[in-house]
């Protein structure tokens, strides 16, 4: 008998193995990784083409490119992981445009022995989010770095998108007299992330609010295609989102502390973390700006999308030459809402 | 949030403002220094000036404790991370206070000095626990509230018998710097700093207690209200000021009940007292040398001092000659009166400590206040 034997090649230890140099040297290894679990997960027509990079038809519009890398510790939070978080970030900041997010491109760097189940746990999430999305991954890359030169997976992605004719959202158009709405809750997704850090480690009920917003985007895009101004208040919070505003757009902000969604328990981790809940991270949360008679229309719009249901006016544009975010304190005062120094937390997203 | 919304609130407030307003006499004003950093944060944050008559002032005091750190101890602290190669652990603020020759803790860092963020002291000794074949230095800084929590650690890393672990103690006391403060030749002969009464501090005071207070309100004949970091507790005690000097009245007033008494956390002052003793003299930025105004550790603990155990030669460095911070900390200056303030001096480019910490009389007019000097100088360009 000299039959040919039949290739077996030993699957991907997802149990116990870990990631090594050759699962990104180029050679079988890789390849195997790539296709037992990239492929696998994202699967869709591009991937499973084989090339390095994915051919599609542009179509007609403006098209809108973003990309975001992450680098979160600790990867696996309450509400998310840095998969889901990587998929929705992007998606996010094309679809703040007020475009319809159609492809991503998604890049790992993997650290020398990362265990592979959270590798697949990460991908397996990440590949959920874009399936719920309806947003697939085409193309991508993974290199590995040896131990030490990481931490465990940063991952990369980019996406790209079409607006609509007749949308003009760019962080320079708010103009006084307009007014501001704000989605949901502020700071969830930075208390969710700070209450597992080691030397802080609270418990709180507070998950993560990460979320694919290019829906609840749609929605109002149809509603008040005069919106003016789009953001997602991630690192920074929304002080910070307003300040980048104020600075593009040449005016001043005037918002009101007790029309600010915040939850109590962020309120309180952040009262006893020493923070300010205006600077503190969000992933599924977005600051509009619009025309001040569109206000209560956009805000019953959002408020009727699953996404937007503790969406709120909280304050408006005003003239000021000095480009000052203020704010009228629940107290009584007014003050600055400055933008951010130093940084609250480091690796948050 | 419970038990903490209602110190925040805006219709009690504006009611103990318009009471204020109603009981400060217009023949007279009234100048108010509160003392801690914390409470300068709340009148900045809170907008808390809004709410008073204009003939009621507040005066930002020194108690800030990263403010008040003189650069030398900065570069001592340095020197430990890159010349003796220890860890260097503190709380946050301490890494961005600008030391000589353009550093800071966290440039040093960037340089690859391993400096730690820590959040308690105990993080510290879990760091010398986990790293046995490192130095570990705990960069001890802050007023009474900080210091029982160092002494604990002291005391718990001679329980463990941890040899890799010591303490560079810097801190400070509240008293001895109010009175400083009183003897200054602005206050006492000069009178060029009015003083009418202070707000005294909160947590420093629910360890020390309200009794060492009263010498300075026989001596000085200036009343004190101590207030908690609330707003409330601020409006409070300033409506509490206001009766005493219409009454003609120098009291200690404790506003604080619910944390506060008179003789304060017997036991943090007794683990003080075992593991600290009064330093003759101790250099203050801003203050300069203030007598017996700081704690270092007691020769029973001296394995656990770093001073000894590196040699720490200290050098006092001048502030930079722009720096108004000295006078500001004194209540001669305010931040706006600094040349510097908002130019070449902003939090992300500290030239002086105030503009480090929030809690530091520049940082928080800057952060949260500034906009209203544009509305002053506006008016000015009118006037003229």
């Amino acid at each position: 008998m000299s039959a040919v034997r039949k290739d077996y090649i030993r699957p991907v230890d997802f149990k116990h193995g870990r990631v090594d140099m050759t699962h990104g040297g180029g050679g079988r290894a890789m390849a195997q990784l790539i296709e037992e679990l990239f492929a696998q997960a994202f699967a869709n027509e591009w991937l499973a083409q084989g090339n390095d990079n994915a051919l599609f038809a542009p179509p007609a519009g403006r098209m809108v490119i973003a990309t975001d890398s992450h680098v979160v510790s600790p990867l696996f939070f309450p509400g998310g992981d840095i998969g889901c978080l990587s998929v929705h970030g992007t998606i996010n900041d094309v679809a703040m445009a007020g475009a319809r997010p159609l492809y991503l491109a998604a890049s790992f760097i993997l650290e020398e022995g990362f265990p592979l189940g959270d590798l697949r746990r990460i991908v397996e999430s990440m590949a959920a989010a874009s399936r719920d999305a309806g947003v697939p991954v085409i193309t991508g890359d993974t290199k590995v770095v040896e131990q030490g030169k990481g931490d465990g997976v940063f991952i990369t992605t980019t996406g790209v998108g079409v607006v609509p004719p007749g949308l003009h959202i760019s962080g320079d158009r708010a103009q006084p007299g307009d007014a501001i709405l704000v989605s949901g809750t502020i700071g969830d997704h930075g208390v969710a992330i700070m209450s597992l850090r080691e030397n802080l480690s609270f418990e709180t009920t507070i998950e993560s609010d990460t979320a694919a917003l290019h829906g609840l985007i749609a929605a109002m895009v149809a509603a008040v295609p005069a919106i003016r101004c789009l953001r997602d208040p991630t690192r920074g919070g929304l002080g910070t989102t307003l300040n980048e505003f104020a600075r593009q757009s040449g005016a001043g902000m005037l918002i009101r502390e007790s029309a600010i969604p915040v939850r109590p328990q962020v309120n309180a981790a952040c009262e006893f973390l020493g923070l300010d809940p205006l600077y503190v991270a969000n992933e599924g949360k977005l600051i509009a700006i619009c025309p001040r008679e569109d206000a209560e229309h956009l805000l019953a719009v959002m408020r009727a999308h699953p996404l937007g249901t503790d969406a709120a006016i909280i304050g408006e544009v005003i003239e000021d030459p000095h480009r000052f975010v203020q704010m009228d304190t629940a107290f009584g005062g007014r003050r600055i809402v400055d933008w951010l120094t130093g940084e609250q937390l480091p690796r948050i997203c | 949030m419970k038990y903490i919304d209602e110190f925040r609130d805006g219709d009690l407030a504006r009611g103990i403002a318009a009471r204020i307003g109603a009981e400060a006499r217009t023949d007279r004003s009234y100048h108010l220094m509160e003392f801690c950093g914390g409470h300068t944060h709340a009148i900045s944050r809170y907008g808390i000036k809004d709410l008073l008559p204009p003939n009621v002032q507040m005066i930002h005091g020194p108690g800030c404790p990263v403010c008040v750190l003189p650069i030398g101890r900065i570069d001592n602290a340095i020197e430990l991370a890159t010349e003796h190669a220890a860890i260097v652990c503190t709380y946050a603020d301490t890494i961005r206070v600008p030391a000589s020759g353009g550093l800071s803790l966290m440039k040093a860092k960037a340089r690859g000095a391993d400096i730690r963020m820590i959040y308690s002291a105990a993080d510290a000794l879990k760091i010398a626990q986990d790293n046995p074949q490192r130095e570990v230095v705990f960069f001890a800084i802050g007023f009474e509230t900080t210091t029982p929590p160092t002494a604990i650690v002291i005391r718990q890393a001679q329980a463990l018998g941890l040899t890799n672990f010591s303490v560079f103690c810097n801190h400070v006391l509240t008293p001895a710097a109010i009175t400083h403060i009183l003897e200054s030749p602005e206050v006492r002969e000069l009178g060029t700093v009015p003083l009418d009464g202070f707000i005294g501090p909160a947590h420093v005071s629910t360890v020390i207690g309200s009794q060492p207070y009263e010498y300075f309100v026989e001596e000085y004949q200036r009343p004190v209200v101590i207030a908690g970091f609330e707003p409330l507790d601020v409006m409070q005690a300033i409506l509490m000021l206001v009766r005493q000097l219409n009454d003609g009245r120098a009291e200690v007033e404790n506003e604080f009940t619910r944390a506060v008494t008179r003789e304060g956390n017997q036991k943090a002052k007794s683990l003080v007292a075992e593991v600290f003793e009064l330093r003759p003299s101790f250099e203050w930025r801003g203050l300069g040398e203030v007598p017996y105004s700081a704690l270092r550790i007691k020769e029973a603990y001296a394995s656990f001092d770093a001073e000894r155990r590196f040699g720490i030669v200290y050098r006092p460095v001048a502030d930079n000659k722009a720096c108004e911070c000295g006078a500001i900390l004194r209540g001669v200056k305010k931040p706006t009166d600094c040349k510097v303030f908002g130019t070449v001096c902003t939090p992300e480019n500290p030239i002086g400590s105030c503009m480090v910490s929030s809690e530091g009389a520049c940082a928080a007019h800057y952060t949260y206040g500034r906009f209203k000097d544009v509305a002053i100088k506006a008016a000015e360009a009118v006037v003229e």
